[in-house]
C-alpha cells in the first residue's frame, strides 16, 4: 500500500454548505448508481465487462468539480462515474450499459467506452494508456485555437507503466500544454499490487523524468482531491505547463464483475473501507452542520429512486435495429456516400451478411442474447 | 500543368490547403527544421511557423495519438510517420482509436486526420525499413487508404484527405518520391477518392497495380502489347478504401482475365483480397483463375540480388499475365 500523506486541518475546509451538499449528492449518485449496475450484470442485463469506481467517487467528483464546464475530461474503462460526474443523464448512461439505442453511444460502446460531447466528456477508453495522447491532443487543439479550456486526464497506476505514459508526459512538457494527468492510484493494476507493477511506488515521481512535475492528493477525501486538483488546473490554465496529480484511493470492489479476488486480502479492504469516502464526506457535513440524519437519510432516497429511474429507462429503451450495424462508421459526404462505398462487396447486403434479417426473436437464447456472457465469464457472475 | 516530382506535388497539397485552412497543421519527426526525412515537407516550416509546422520526438504512437485527439477538438492534423515501417508502433492509436473513436461514441464526434508515410523496397533497407502494407490498414474499417502512384494523384488525394471528416491512411512510397509527372495548376485540383485510374486502356486482360506497381504493370503491359500481342489494360486503384470496383469489374467483363500486382506480402493482401471480390462478382465472366503477382513471403533482406527478387519487377508482371492464356 502506498504511502498517505495526511492533509493539514486548514486544507481540509469544507466548501460552502450548497457545495458541500452537491458533491456528495454526485458521489452517493455514482455508489447508488454502481451498486445497481452491478445488480443488472447479475441479472445479464449488462454484458461485457463491468468495471465499478465504488470507493473513487471522492477522487471522480472532487476533480471534477474543479474543472469549468468548457474544460475537457478525459478516462479510462472505468468511467460511469467520471460521465455522471459531468453532468450525463444517468438515464442514458444505464441505458448505454444496457445496450440501447437511448444510451450515451447509441449501445456501440458500453460500460468501458462511455462519451458525452455536450458536457465534455471526452470518452472512456478500453486500452490502457491509450487516453494518455488524446488527452494532449485535446490540449494541443485548446493551445492551438488560443481558448481557455484545460484538459483533464485520468487513468490507473497500471497505465503509468505504458509507453504512452513517458511519450506524452515528454511531448506535453516539451510543447507546454495546458494538460492535467491524475493518476488514479487504486493500488492495483488489475491484479497486480502497486510494488508489483512498478518500480517507483511514489507515482507522484514518475513525470519528473519527463519535465513534469508531481503532486499528490488524498483520493479519498474530496476536499483534498478538490484543493489539489484547482492548483494543478490553475497552473495548467495560467502557466501553461503540464503537472501530474496522484489521487491515492482504493477500489472497493474487483477490477471488473469478473475478479475472484485472490490478489488480496479482506483484511486491507475492510482497512480502506472503514475510509469509504461517501460515509467520512457525509459524516463530516453532519458535523460541520449543514446535514441532518433525515436529510441524509432523505437523499439518498431520492438517489435510490433516480437510478432506479434510470433501470427502468434502460428497460424500456429498445435495442439498436440491425439497420444501424453500418451507421457512424465514416462521416458520409461526397466521397464516402454509404458504408457500402467503401465495403465494397456490393450496394446490397450479400449471402449471409444481411443483418436485417435475422430476427432476434428467432435466435436460440434470445432473451440472454442482451447481455452476452463473454467467454470465462460466466463463473464469475454471481459474484457480489 | 506543371511538370513536378511527386514530392513536390504533395508538398505543394500541404502549403496549399494550409493556406486554405487555418486548422490544417502538420506533425511529425524531422519534417521542420530537417525538411523531412524525403524533404516532402520541405520549407514549410519557414512558410507557416513552428506552431503549425512541428517537429515532434520519436513518439509514433503518441504522436498519432495526439492528433486523434486534436482532431476531435477542431484541427486538421496532418501526421508523417517517417516510413510505414514505424506505423506498426502507432496501430494501436490508428487502429483502436482514429478508426474506431467514431463508431463507438455513437457518432458524436469526427476524427479528420491524416496520417502521412511512405512504403516500398528497393534502397537496401533491410527488414525494418522496406515493407509495404497497405493491407494492414485496407482491413479496417472507419479508415479511409489512399495509394498514390503519380504527382496529380498525389496532390489531389492529398487535397481530399485534409478535407475529408474521416481519418485517413496515406500511403506514399520512397521510389516515386523523385518521379515526375503532370499536375494541374488548379489550386482546387482533388482527386475524389473511390475513383481508380485507368492507366492503358486494353481488351485482353486486366492488369490491377498497386501503388508503384501500377507503373511496373504499365511497363509490362508495354512488353506484352510489344513482344506478344497482348493488349493489357492497366488500372490504378489509386484508393483501397473506398474501392473503386465497379471500374475494375467493368475491365475484366470485358477481358476476361485478370492479374493483381502489389509490393506487399501474398497472404492476406490486397490482390487476395480482390481476388475474392471479383470472383464472387464476375466469376462468368473469367476465362482464366485471377493471377496474383506479389512480394516475397518473407522479410525484406539487405542483399541486393536477394531484395531485387524479393518485389515485383516487370518480367514477373508479364509471366503472370502469359499464365491466364495458358488454356489458349
Amino acid at each position: 500500500m502506498a504511502e498517505r500523506v495526511a492533509q493539514p486541518a486548514e486544507q481540509a475546509g469544507l466548501p460552502e454548505p450548497a457545495v458541500a451538499l452537491e458533491w456528495l449528492g454526485s458521489m452517493m449518485l455514482i455508489r447508488r448508481f454502481e451498486e445497481r449496475a452491478g445488480e443488472m450484470y447479475a441479472k445479464a442485463k449488462v454484458g461485457g465487462f463491468l468495471h465499478l469506481a465504488i470507493g473513487e467517487e471522492a477522487t471522480i467528483v472532487g476533480s471534477t468539480r474543479a474543472l469549468r464546464d468548457q474544460d475537457y475530461l478525459i478516462s479510462t474503462y472505468r468511467s460511469h462515474g467520471h460521465t455522471l460526474a459531468r453532468g450525463s443523464d444517468p438515464d442514458r448512461v444505464m441505458a448505454e450499459l444496457f445496450g440501447r439505442v437511448d444510451g450515451l453511444c447509441r449501445g456501440r460502446g458500453g460500460s468501458m467506452h462511455m462519451f458525452d460531447r455536450e458536457n465534455r466528456f471526452m470518452g472512456g477508453y478500453g486500452i490502457v494508456g491509450g487516453n494518455l495522447p488524446l488527452a494532449a491532443g485535446f490540449a494541443l487543439a485548446s493551445d492551438y485555437l488560443e481558448r481557455d479550456e484545460v484538459t483533464l486526464c485520468q487513468f490507473g497506476d497500471g497505465a503509468s507503466n505504458q509507453g504512452t505514459f513517458g511519450e506524452t508526459m515528454n511531448l506535453a512538457a516539451l510543447w507546454k500544454l495546458p494538460v492535467v494527468f491524475m493518476i488514479t492510484n487504486n493500488q492495483f493494476g488489475m491484479g497486480t499490487a502497486l510494488e508489483r507493477h512498478s518500480a517507483i511506488t511514489d507515482l507522484l515521481r514518475k513525470g519528473e523524468g519527463f519535465g513534469v512535475p508531481g503532486m499528490r492528493c488524498d483520493g479519498m477525501d474530496a476536499v483534498d482531491t478538490y484543493n489539489v486538483t484547482s492548483e494543478a488546473l490553475r497552473i495548467a490554465r495560467e502557466e501553461r505547463r503540464p503537472t501530474l496529480v496522484e489521487a491515492v484511493t482504493y477500489r472497493f470492489r474487483g477490477h471488473s464483475m469478473a475478479d475472484p479476488e485472490e490478489y488480496r486480502t479482506k483484511e486491507q479492504v475492510d482497512e480502506w473501507r472503514k475510509r469509504d469516502p461517501l460515509t467520512v464526506f457525509g459524516d463530516q457535513l453532519m458535523e460541520a452542520g449543514i446535514l441532518s440524519e433525515d436529510e441524509r437519510e432523505a437523499m439518498d432516497r431520492d438517489t435510490i429512486e433516480r437510478v432506479d429511474r434510470a433501470v427502468a429507462f434502460a428497460d424500456a429503451s429498445p435495442h439498436p435495429s440491425p439497420n444501424d450495424l453500418y451507421d457512424d462508421i465514416y462521416v458520409l459526404g461526397d466521397q464516402v456516400r454509404g458504408w457500402y462505398s467503401v465495403d465494397e462487396r456490393t450496394p446490397t447486403p450479400h449471402r449471409g451478411e444481411d443483418e436485417t434479417a435475422m430476427d432476434r426473436a428467432d435466435l436460440p437464447h434470445a432473451a440472454e442474447h442482451a447481455a452476452t456472457t463473454p467467454p470465462g465469464d460466466a463463473s464469475q457472475r454471481e459474484e457480489d | 500543368m506543371a511538370v513536378m516530382r511527386y514530392r513536390e506535388a504533395l508538398n505543394s497539397a500541404l502549403r496549399e490547403e494550409m493556406e486554405r485552412d487555418p486548422n490544417v497543421m502538420l506533425m511529425g519527426e524531422d519534417i521542420g527544421v530537417f525538411n523531412g526525412a524525403f524533404k516532402v515537407t520541405a520549407g514549410l516550416l519557414d512558410e507557416f511557423g513552428e506552431k503549425r509546422v512541428r517537429d515532434t520526438p520519436i513518439s509514433e504512437n503518441t504522436i498519432v495519438g495526439m492528433g486523434v485527439g486534436a482532431a476531435m477538438t477542431g484541427l486538421r492534423p496532418v501526421v508523417e510517420l517517417m516510413t510505414i515501417n514505424f506505423s506498426l508502433l502507432a496501430m494501436d492509436q490508428i487502429v483502436n482509436h482514429a478508426a474506431s473513436i467514431r463508431y463507438m461514441f455513437g457518432g458524436q464526434v469526427r476524427v479528420p486526420l491524416v496520417v502521412r508515410m511512405p512504403q516500398g523496397a528497393g534502397h537496401q533497407l533491410g527488414p525494418t525499413h522496406s515493407h509495404s502494407w497497405e493491407a494492414l490498414y485496407l482491413h479496417v474499417p472507419g479508415l479511409l487508404v489512399a495509394v498514390p502512384t503519380t504527382a496529380a494523384d498525389a496532390k489531389g488525394l492529398l487535397k481530399s484527405a485534409i478535407r475529408d471528416d474521416n481519418p485517413v491512411v496515406f500511403i506514399e512510397h520512397e521510389y516515386l518520391y523523385g518521379q515526375r509527372g503532370e499536375v494541374p495548376d488548379d489550386e482546387d485540383h482533388t482527386v475524389r477518392f473511390g475513383e481508380a485510374a485507368i492507366r492503358r486502356e486494353g481488351s485482353d486482360v486486366t492488369i490491377v497495380g498497386i501503388s508503384r506497381m501500377a507503373l511496373t504493370s504499365a511497363r509490362a503491359a508495354k512488353t506484352l502489347s510489344e513482344e506478344h500481342d497482348v493488349e493489357a489494360e492497366v488500372i490504378d486503384p489509386r484508393t483501397l478504401r473506398p474501392l473503386d470496383l465497379d471500374t475494375i469489374l467493368a475491365s475484366v467483363r470485358k477481358t476476361n482475365r485478370c492479374v493483381i500486382v502489389e509490393e506487399g506480402w501474398p497472404h492476406g493482401g490486397v490482390g487476395a483480397n480482390l481476388a475474392a471480390l471479383i470472383q464472387e462478382q464476375a466469376f462468368d465472366d473469367l476465362d482464366a483463375p485471377i493471377q496474383r503477382v506479389t512480394g516475397a513471403d518473407v522479410p525484406m533482406p539487405y542483399s541486393k540480388p536477394l531484395e531485387q527478387i524479393a518485389f515485383p519487377h516487370e518480367p514477373q508482371v508479364v509471366d503472370a499475365v502469359l499464365a491466364t492464356f495458358r488454356d489458349r
